[in-house]
């Protein structure tokens, strides 16, 4: 079965449905009885809250409901928490704040929700919304984490002084300090990573479905793990007990992270639903997701790094601030902490590396994980400073690089990861060959004769994915297991489906994991299906981010297969009268090696099923659930190279080339795993080039709330990449699986600045560089 | 969006009758701010008398060098019009790059003109062709007819019938692009006529919208080529400065886009 196995570029399944409108998401559910929610939003960036008037609104036409934080509160319903603990480096737990699904006391960003209106159309609710009158004493704000931590500024939560949530370390301090005093050569470098907004193209959506017959709730939502909403919202919202919640993410149209967090609105939309007697649909339009979906990044870190005479890294000290928002969201505390500060190794060794990272209150949204998570930031904050290293040493940075790979493994870092397995300098080779890397001085010659100013820049990134050993994350702080499960039911005409605990918003598990089982049983993949996104078909499962669906997710199906190939194999010995050991299963048959006798893949199934002729003591039957825990992350990297025209006139980027070059061991489907890297490139370049989240500073109101404001990529900004891989099967995982969701993102920022600030010759550019910085820092450069 | 009746004029004076007679009527074109905005409520007219379906909006007359172009006529219609071409390409080239094509299938010249935004592209092409804003009631000059941000010489319930104007000897439009919204950041449309007359109108860079730039006009006047706006001065501080771009950064636009317009027409 090549053509649809593991390695075959199979036509994604799910695409017939998604290109020609039948995708079926949540805002297209439509129950009886349904009406519609609008929430109303604080206007102010932190304000107290003197009163809610609703005496207008609630006699609106068509109005059903207006319903307030006093109640939610009355009614039990638990405040948001985060679910990772950090504590600071003196022993403490980190400071969280209350965040309370709807605000009645104090809001603390543009959006934060206050109540909830529930009409019979869209347009009344949002009527009767605007008619609720809400009396705010206006606080000051502070948008900016460096100077929320200053003394005098506006303090957004008491549990938090100073809106300081946590000071933490990770590595040795004072060997790293030993080693920069001792340096030949220490580069300094202070970095910002902007704020970014998620975008994706299907906005947030809920609805909310309470049956008073059976004092059952059912959750349509846009989740990337539908499990861990119904898990959250039943043991610490109190919405509902886990029995008696359905939480259903149908096709989900992109998440990037930000729809792993369970909003205020699910919680809301669920409770509201019981309260007025009517089930409760909201959808956000684009503006409303700029306001109130978690951003990403927001950090500003200074960084030494150490070299002895022979430019070999001797010490690496990293200062983070990272920009938490107004609340803690879910992962919140996870990705400025142990999904960041334990890359800063990136793929060299490094003996000694402290890195202190304070998390800040803001008034701003929640920031929490975005395509990358953490790793992004580690990876600008290594590749711009080795970069920088290098031109200040006068050495390549191709060479700088390769002099400090880690080359044998497994390696340990001083900040925890166990790199298990990689070749850093293969990719860094196919990426120069690839970009004529060794070219690029005639044709930055041949650009400045055109008036063009011609740079090239590389990036060697590492990240951890997979998501990983659930004890190790356990005794980190999170607060649940990070493995992942799946069931594969045989029917009894040999069809499959495979229940998954992973979640596809745009990933293509339909056609990837049909893949797998196609080629291990050699049954047509159009004869598998694939099952997940809702609670009451698929097991526990705990969902897609972090680029574990493919090494934790496949991995957990694999383990399933196991169990049923195991079974399959002692009927179909039973049936031909052969020894178990003796069968193999080949083309969606069983055989017995070394002889002509065969049962095809569906006779088999058909036994399991009438039970007419078992071994002695077999259930009826052909189904396996298998839960599987990684025993490590695992470690894709590579290099990345990008080539670029400035134009001095007006500071316009061109990409002239971009190459990638990864390993993302074993690859189920080439091109899928192309299009994920797409993706990510094109949102690493649009972080480098193009996004930034503005919030006015002096009165917290968010400046780029649409897209006339907020750049998005877009084809036209992007040239084609060249693409390759260069794999080394992880070791620690049955199909030998990297991730590859989130590399692009990663990997590319670093090497478009790194090429931008070579071709304009200041390296004093923040992201996005945007013509009109780019313009300014050429001007001040000259 | 607020509830709005909507009404469809036939003629001229329908559509001032409509709009006349409603509490607070707005007319539509093709909608690409109005319908927008109303949908953020940011407007809330209580009719609106759509204008796209008055035979005397529509069509493109060129007569020698005389230019007529209907109000209703969308971008896409001025930037494939061969005969409009023919004698004047640079008014093709503008149209074609403004928005996308689905905003160049619905949005009119009319539509744009009355609007005025500060970044829209035809306020410089009508500024910098010396054209006529022909309305129901006058012509009015273009240098009259934008008086500031969003603003224009139009009185209550007077709608834009045509443009007219003579089809320049040279001319081009060169804009830079806001990296978001893809509106013109800058936009420098020159024009010089058969009798020597030089135009450089400026969109999307001024504080107070649409202007002209007598320095580099008396430049280029003196000799058309790019070379001769080395070195002429443009003032930050008569323009517009936000997220997207300092004054400063677009003063230097303002020249590098007219060396672009002149270098191109």
């Amino acid at each position: 079965m090549g053509v649809e196995g593991i390695g075959a570029s199979v036509a994604r399944k799910e695409d017939k449905r998604f290109l020609t409108g039948k995708g079926r998401y949540t805002d297209d559910m439509s129950v009886p009885g349904m009406k519609y929610a609008f929430f109303v939003r604080s206007p102010y960036a932190h304000a107290k809250i003197k009163s809610i008037d609703m005496s207008a609104a609630k006699d609106m036409p068509g109005v059903i409901g207006i319903l307030e934080g006093k109640q939610l509160q009355a009614d039990a319903i638990g405040n948001i928490i985060c679910g990772w603990m950090i504590h600071s480096k003196d022993g403490s737990p980190m400071n969280m704040g209350v965040w309370r699904p709807l605000a009645h006391e104090t809001v603390r960003y543009v959006g934060d929700a206050v109540a909830i209106v529930v009409a019979d159309s869209l347009g009344e609710a949002r009527d009767a919304a605007e008619a609720v009158v809400v009396d705010y004493d206006v606080l000051p704000a502070v948008t900016e984490a460096v100077k929320a931590l200053e003394a005098g500024q506006p303090q957004l939560h008491p549990e938090a002084p100073n809106n300081l949530i946590f000071d933490w370390q990770i590595g040795d301090g004072a060997a790293t300090d030993k080693a920069i005093a001792e340096a030949a050569h220490v580069t300094e470098i202070t970095l910002r990573n902007n704020r970014l907004a998620p975008n994706p193209m299907e906005p947030r959506a809920t609805l909310g479905i309470y049956d008073s017959a059976e004092d059952h709730y059912t959750c349509y939502t846009t989740s990337q793990n539908p499990h861990v909403a119904r898990l959250v919202m039943s043991a610490f919202y109190n919405v509902a007990p886990e029995n008696k919640l359905r939480v259903i993410a149908p096709d989900v149209g992109g998440g990037f992270g930000s729809k792993i967090y369970i909003y205020p609105e699910e919680i809301v939309c669920l409770w509201a639903s019981k309260k007025t007697g009517v089930p409760v649909k909201w959808t956000c339009d684009r503006t409303e997701a700029f306001l109130t979906d978690a951003h990403g990044r927001d950090h500003v870190s200074t960084v030494k790094m150490a070299f002895d005479k022979d430019n070999r890294i001797i010490g690496l000290k990293v200062d983070t601030i990272a920009n938490l928002g107004a609340y803690m969201s879910l992962f919140s505390s996870a990705v400025p902490t142990y999904l960041y500060a334990t890359l800063l190794s990136g793929q060299y060794a490094i003996p000694a590396i402290h890195a202190n990272v304070r998390t800040v209150y803001t008034n701003t949204v929640p920031v929490d994980a975005y395509r990358g998570a953490g790793r992004p930031e580690a990876t600008y904050l290594l590749e711009r400073t080795m970069e920088t290293a290098a031109r200040e040493l006068g050495v390549s940075p191709a060479e700088l690089r390769r002099q400090n790979f880690v080359r044998t493994f497994p390696y340990q870092t001083p900040v925890i990861m166990n790199y298990d397995a990689g070749d850093y300098e293969a990719s860094l080779e196919a990426a120069m060959a690839s970009a004529d890397w060794n070219g690029f001085a005639a044709r930055k010659a041949e650009a400045a004769r055109r008036g063009k100013k011609r740079g090239i820049g590389m990036s060697c990134y590492i990240e951890a994915c997979g998501i990983a050993p659930s004890a190790a994350v356990g005794s980190l702080g999170a607060g649940v297991g990070l493995w992942e499960s799946a069931e594969v039911r045989v029917n009894a005409v040999g069809t499959i489906e495979v229940m998954t605990g992973s979640h596809s918003h745009g990933q293509g598990h339909e056609t990837t994991f049909a893949q797998l089982v196609a080629d291990r049983l050699g049954v047509p993949i159009d004869s598998v299906n694939i099952v997940h996104g809702d609670t009451d078909k698929v097991q526990m499962g705990m969902g897609t981010y972090g680029s574990r669906s493919g090494a934790v997710g496949m991995s957990a199906v694999v383990k399933a297969l196991d169990k049923v190939e195991a079974k399959a194999k002692k009927i179909a010995a039973h049936l031909m009268e052969a020894d178990e050991s003796d069968i193999v299963i080949e083309n969606g048959e069983l055989k017995v090696a070394g002889t002509d006798k065969t049962l095809p893949w569906f006779q088999v199934a058909l036994a399991a099923y009438t039970a007419h002729n078992l071994p002695a003591g077999m259930e009826p039957g052909l189904k396996e659930g298998a839960f599987y825990d990684p025993s490590n992350f695992t470690f894709p990297a590579g290099c990345y190279i990008c080539e670029v025209e400035v134009d001095p006139e007006t500071g316009v980027t061109d990409i002239i080339q971009f190459v990638a070059a990864d390993d993302f061991g074993n690859i189920i489907n080439p091109m899928i795993v192309e299009g994920q890297v797409h993706g990510g490139i094109a949102q690493g370049i649009g972080q480098a080039l193009l996004e930034n989240v503005h919030y006015d500073p002096q009165n917290g109101q968010l400046i780029t709330a649409s897209y006339m404001d907020y750049a998005m990529p877009r084809a036209d900004d992007l040239p084609s990449f060249k693409l390759s891989h260069q794999n080394t099967p992880c070791p620690s995982n049955p199909l030998g699986i990297k991730g590859c969701g989130e590399a692009g993102a990663i990997g590319s920022p670093p090497a478009l600045m790194n090429a931008i600030t070579d071709a304009i010759g200041n390296n004093s550019l923040t992201m996005p560089a945007t013509p009109q910085k780019v313009w300014a820092a050429l001007n001040a450069a000259n | 969006m607020y509830a709005t009746n909507y009404h469809r004029a036939s003629s001229v004076q329908d559509a001032v009758k409509l709009q006349a007679g409603a509490d607070e009527g707005k007319y539509l074109s093709g909608g690409m701010t109005l319908i927008a905005t109303m949908k953020q409520r940011l407007a809330s007219p209580s009719d609106l008398v759509d204008l796209r379906h008055i035979p005397d909006l529509k069509g493109i007359s060129v007569n020698g060098k005389s230019v007529r172009i209907g109000a209703a006529v969308t971008h896409f219609d001025v930037a494939s019009s061969a005969e409009l071409k023919a004698v004047c390409p640079a008014i093709c080239d503008l149209a074609h790059h403004i928005g996308d094509p689905h905003v160049r299938h619905m949005g009119t010249i009319g539509g744009s003109v009355a609007n005025n935004d500060p970044a829209a592209d035809y306020p410089a092409a009508l500024l910098a062709l010396d054209a006529i804003v022909v309305t129901n009631a006058r012509g009015i000059k273009a240098a009259e007819f934008f008086t500031g941000l969003f603003e224009t010489a139009l009185e209550e319930g007077e709608m834009i019938v045509a443009i007219t104007f003579d089809a320049p000897q040279r001319a081009a439009y060169a804009k830079f692009r806001n990296p978001a919204s893809r509106y013109a950041m800058t936009g420098v449309f020159v024009a010089r006529r058969d009798n020597g007359d030089v135009r450089v109108a400026v969109t999307g860079a001024g504080a107070d919208g649409v202007f002209r730039h007598s320095g580099m006009e008396a430049a280029l006047a003196a000799n058309w080529s790019p070379d001769a706006l080395a070195g002429i001065a443009v003032n930050p501080s008569d323009l517009m400065a936000d997220i997207h771009a300092s004054s400063e950064y677009r003063a230097n636009l303002v020249k590098v886009m007219a060396k672009r317009a002149v270098a191109a027409s």
